[in-house]
């Protein structure tokens, strides 16, 4: 590694690990807080738009769509109630950066929200929190009835006659809420079954059928800075068309697991891993990571990832050089998604870790749409069965068929989700299933770690 | 019901050919409209689209326009350039635009419909061979026409419960459901009852009733009829018959003036169920719970089967020729009834302008449901009026007949099957008149009657009625009729010419609507039978426009006077 690590730098989650600083409002306000609010409120709702989009920001969630863009399919001519969603499901297993900010500097969000609110021109916003995080909501309300009370949220804000409830609303605890329009059909009441798009886009039919934007935490968070900064300013951190900073939440077996914001681009898997994350346990190698959450195909530490970049310049990476960013780990057939990086040293058996990665996806399934009902469960027992001692040849290649079944046919992106993990592994750890097979003993080792 | 209903007619190009389709339908109903079949289970033509079977997924695509100036990107060779949507769609979401490609028959769409038969079938009992569905299964059809024919799956099936009472008429078996959510939607949209849902997730997501309420409404039974598998049961048909055996006859429902189309299904002259026929304009393809237990009067045990003359039995001929001798030379007063057909309606009206007798007719009334159990609980009141019977709407006595009675201007009766005492006629009256009787069931003027002659149930005879929309809808004869009888219209038929000595009463289906389209006023002019049995007729309701009918606004019933929203 010839070039020396960059240092972090921290924009969303500046103050999250200050002693002197808490999540209360005069902490907020003392270190700048909601003076973007206001210049935003000098502005038309039409030019706080058009910084956003100007700064290239694109979806924290997952899919790293870009948020201006995604306001600019507003439907703005049926004169239906205009809705702002926060997606603070956050429920990728190997992510937890929102929970960060919503934990230690709710007034952020609160913040961001209240300038996107008035750029899309939304009356009521909501912030749909997952249930597990109650501590988080009981935080996130109390925050919002202190901005309430100094006059930055509800009400006239900041005296001027726009106004904008903003809400907490607890999930029930499914993964599927995470998705926008589970989450739009869980926030309405009902089983979050996703819904079928066409017809029902949310930026045209979302929430009680109206027009709806739903984005993530560090999304809506970005907004407020965006604004600071200029949307010029902010297209200037990062690289083109990966602009701003991400936060990398790593887990697995390294020394230092745990949350790092960086700006886009500038630091490779590699430095991630060895040096900002001080490396592997002693005597450990690398076997494969997973880049961007769960749902994110696996690399394999080994694997070299070559072809020409979306600008013309051609690469040839081995894991250690891709760069962190959203297009990066694109390129080398995965995905950033939300920015969960989880190391797995030599000492993982990669079948297990997929028959995990598989429990959560039966297990998460809402069995709205066929593939995704049948497939993830059917995955799930085959790979169960290869634990325990059922292993049998042919195996690997049934779960590649199987999860080829339940790609692309699905009502939301969760078959997707479900049948990567899968793909991923069989193909490029053939060996490992194949040996399941033939050396395996026809028991499961009491002593391993119990499946999920 | 996302397609909005729309004539325009534009050109698509479906598996590589230019057809001709209605802009905006979905694509499983323009395939269908040329031929080729997209399989699908969750998509139902009246309810709204849920899309969660996936089996109707197809290719498609869209002619490429320029984004800057809007013009069509042209090919090579000049056609307009196609841009493939990457991923298959789903057919039934999918709604034609003009130019629109699809693709229903490739490899990337037979691979698709052999993965999701597949993922249907991997949790899917083995019950065939004690399934009701099977035989009209849809999971049965596609397996064949569109699975591998064979199994990759070695794991262990779900298990569910087997035999779960989701209400008093319909029983549910939640391992062979494949949740496509048709019932629920129905329960929403079409019966107005929310009282299903789904509970547990993913595959272990399993149909139930909300706690503390169940699945009684008057048409829970349409949720077995559209469930495309064996799940949803009817209690009362359950293990009973094997689909294949039964014979499957047209006829309409006299439950009400609604007039739902049906299908009588029989064995060996023995009706086993009565299932909803599809008709757009009158029921969709709805009908409600009572109206199928109809077919259980053909055997109840009040049924008229043998001719009687004074209590004692005797065979037809003799039994018409007694009521003959009971009516004539005497004021008659005839009761006639909204239960008959149209054509035993026009009969009798030629035996009252024969005979100089009397008409007396009564309507019965109940609660309208606004779908399609109607207030007027008659199937042919319609049909009284345009057979001239009265002009006057009915009401629901026979007070007036009462009077008659009382003063002496009628002293014998003909009874089409009404009950008398029932309609406000005192008892002390009919006792003093000889009284024909003829009907399929007992009651007390049955009872008190000198001649009883057996008449046939609708699903006995053939005949046409007309509901409330003045749609002239015909039956067809299910079963055949119990021995030494025969059908109403050629009973009266006897009679009239018993009474008339110079000329015969139409006495086939044929000969009556020869007589009946041939009159120069009348709203039936022109029309046959077969006709009628080729498709319902709407006919001209100008002339009974003032009369205040008593049904609400329903399914496809807008009452006279009410404006479209």
């Amino acid at each position: 590694m010839s070039v020396s690590t960059p240092k972090e730098r921290r924009i969303i989650l500046k103050h999250a690990d200050d002693p002197n600083y808490s999540n209360r409002i005069g902490c907020y306000l003392r270190e700048g807080g909601y003076e973007n609010l206001k210049k935003a409120f000098s502005m038309q709702p039409g030019e706080v738009g058009e910084e956003v989009l100007k700064s290239g920001v694109r979806g924290r969630g997952g899919a790293g769509f870009p948020a201006g863009m995604k306001w600019k399919f507003l439907d703005r001519k049926s004169g239906k109630p205009i809705y702002l969603i926060c997606n603070a499901d956050e429920s990728e297993p190997g992510t937890f950066k929102d929970r960060q900010i919503m934990y230690k500097d709710p007034h952020q969000l609160i913040e961001g929200m209240m300038i996107t609110a008035f750029a899309i021109g939304a009356k009521q916003a909501f912030i749909y929190i997952r249930a597990e995080f109650h501590e988080g909501a009981r935080i996130l309300e109390r925050a919002i009835s202190e901005a309430k009370k100094a006059g930055f949220c509800g009400n006239n804000i900041l005296d001027s006659e726009y106004s904008c409830d903003l809400v907490v609303h607890r999930g029930a605890g499914a993964y599927i809420c995470g998705e926008e329009t589970g989450l739009i059909e869980s926030l309405e009441g009902k089983r979050p079954n996703p819904r079928i798009k066409p017809p029902y886009f949310p930026a045209v039919l979302g929430l009680y059928q109206c027009p709806t934007i739903v984005n993530n935490v560090e999304t809506l968070c970005n907004v407020r800075h965006i604004i600071g900064m200029g949307g010029e300013e902010f297209s200037k951190i990062g690289k083109p068309n990966n602009t701003g900073t991400r936060i990398w939440c790593v887990s697995g077996q390294v020394m230092k697991p745990g949350y790092y914001e960086f700006e886009c681009g500038s630091l490779t898997l590699g430095q991630l891993i060895f040096d900002v994350c001080g490396g592997l346990r002693p005597g450990r190698s690398l076997k494969a990571v997973i880049p961007g959450g769960s749902s994110a195909k696996v690399l394999r530490a080994d694997e070299r990832f070559s072809g020409t970049l979306k600008d013309g310049t051609e690469f040839d990476w081995g894991l250690e050089d891709i760069p962190l960013d959203f297009d990066g780990p694109m390129a080398a057939g995965s995905m950033s998604g939300s920015g969960g990086i989880i190391v797995m040293d030599d000492t993982v058996d990669i079948v297990e870790a997929m028959a995990n990665v598989n429990a959560f996806y039966a297990h998460e399934s809402c069995g709205q749409c066929t593939p995704c009902r049948e497939g993830s469960l059917w995955m799930r027992k085959i790979s169960q069965r290869m634990c325990s001692g059922g292993a049998r040849e042919e195996d690997a290649d049934l779960l590649l068929s199987v999860a080829k079944q339940i790609e692309g046919r699905t009502i939301c992106a969760f078959g997707e989700a479900a049948a990567w993990p899968t793909q991923s592994f069989v193909t490029k750890f053939k060996e490992d299933f194949i040996r399941k097979a033939t050396d395996s003993p026809k028991e499961r080792d009491p002593k391993s770690l119990q499946l999920i | 019901m996302i397609a909005p209903d729309n004539k325009e007619m534009v050109n698509i190009t479906l598996n590589g050919i230019e057809v001709e389709v209605p802009n905006g339908i979905n694509a499983v109903e323009a395939a269908a409209l040329h031929g080729k079949e997209v399989p699908h289970y969750c998509y139902h033509p009246k309810l709204s689209v849920a899309g969660n079977c996936r089996m109707c997924l197809v290719e498609m695509g869209t002619p490429m326009r320029d984004r800057a100036s809007g013009e069509p990107i042209l090919d090579e060779d000049g056609t307009p350039k196609i841009g493939w949507v990457p991923k298959p769609v789903i057919g039934c979401a999918t709604n034609i635009t003009p130019g629109m490609h699809l693709k229903t028959e490739s490899d990337l769409v037979n691979e698709c419909r052999e993965g999701i038969m597949e993922f249907l079938l991997v949790n899917h009992p083995l019950d065939c061979p004690i399934c009701d569905q099977a035989g009209e299964c849809r999971l049965q059809e596609f397996a064949t026409d569109y699975g591998r024919g064979y199994s990759r799956y070695v794991e262990r099936k779900n298990v569910k419960p087997k035999r779960t009472r989701l209400g008093p008429r319909v029983t549910l078996d939640d391992e062979r459901c494949i949740l496509c959510s048709r019932c629920i939607r129905f329960s929403q949209e079409v019966a107005k009852d929310d009282v299903l849902g789904f509970v547990d997730r993913g595959s272990f997501s399993t149909l139930t009733c909300f706690p503390g309420k169940e699945l009684a409404n008057n048409y829970s039974l349409n949720t077995v009829d559209i469930c495309p598998v064996g799940a949803l049961t009817s209690t009362d048909f359950r293990f009973k018959m094997r689909v294949w055996f039964l014979k499957e006859s047209k006829s309409v429902c006299t439950e009400s003036s609604a007039g739902c189309n049906t299908l009588v299904s029989s064995r060996e002259g023995t009706i086993q169920r009565i299932t909803p026929r599809r008709n757009d304009q009158v029921n969709d393809t709805w009908m409600t719970d009572s109206g199928r237990e109809l077919y259980k009067l053909v055997k109840a045990k009040s049924r008229i089967r043998r001719p009687s003359f004074q209590g004692s039995d005797l065979p037809l001929d003799d039994a018409i020729s007694q009521a003959f001798e009971a009516l004539k030379n005497k004021k008659i007063g005839v009761v006639a009834s909204c239960h008959s057909s149209l054509e035993e309606q026009f009969l009798i009206k030629r035996l009252v302008e024969e005979t100089g007798a009397k008409v007396f007719i009564r309507g019965h009334f109940g609660e309208d449901d606004g779908i399609l159990l109607s207030a007027d609980r008659t199937p042919n009141l319609r049909g009284a009026l345009v057979a001239g019977l009265t002009n006057h709407y009915p009401s629901d006595h026979l007070n007036d007949l009462n009077e008659s009675l009382a003063d002496g201007h009628v002293d014998a009766l003909l009874v089409m099957g009404e009950d008398l005492k029932e309609s406000g006629v005192n008892e002390d009256h009919l006792k003093k008149v000889p009284l024909v009787f003829l009907g399929t069931h007992q009651n007390s003027t049955s009872d008190c009657a000198e001649v009883v002659l057996p008449g046939l149930t609708v699903f006995e005879k053939s005949g046409s009625l007309i509901n409330r929309s003045f749609f002239l809808q015909s039956f067809d004869q299910a079963i055949p009729c119990p021995a030494g009888l025969m059908t109403d219209f050629k009973i009266l038929a006897r009679l009239i010419d018993l009474f008339s000595e110079d000329s015969i009463a139409p006495s086939e289906l044929d000969q009556i609507w020869e007589a009946l389209s041939s009159s120069e006023n009348s709203v039936l002019k022109g029309i046959t039978f077969l006709k009628i049995k080729k498709g319902a007729i709407q006919l001209d309701e100008s002339k009974w426009e003032h009369l205040s009918f008593v049904e609400k606004e329903a399914l496809h019933y807008l009452p006279t006077g009410v404006i479209a929203s």
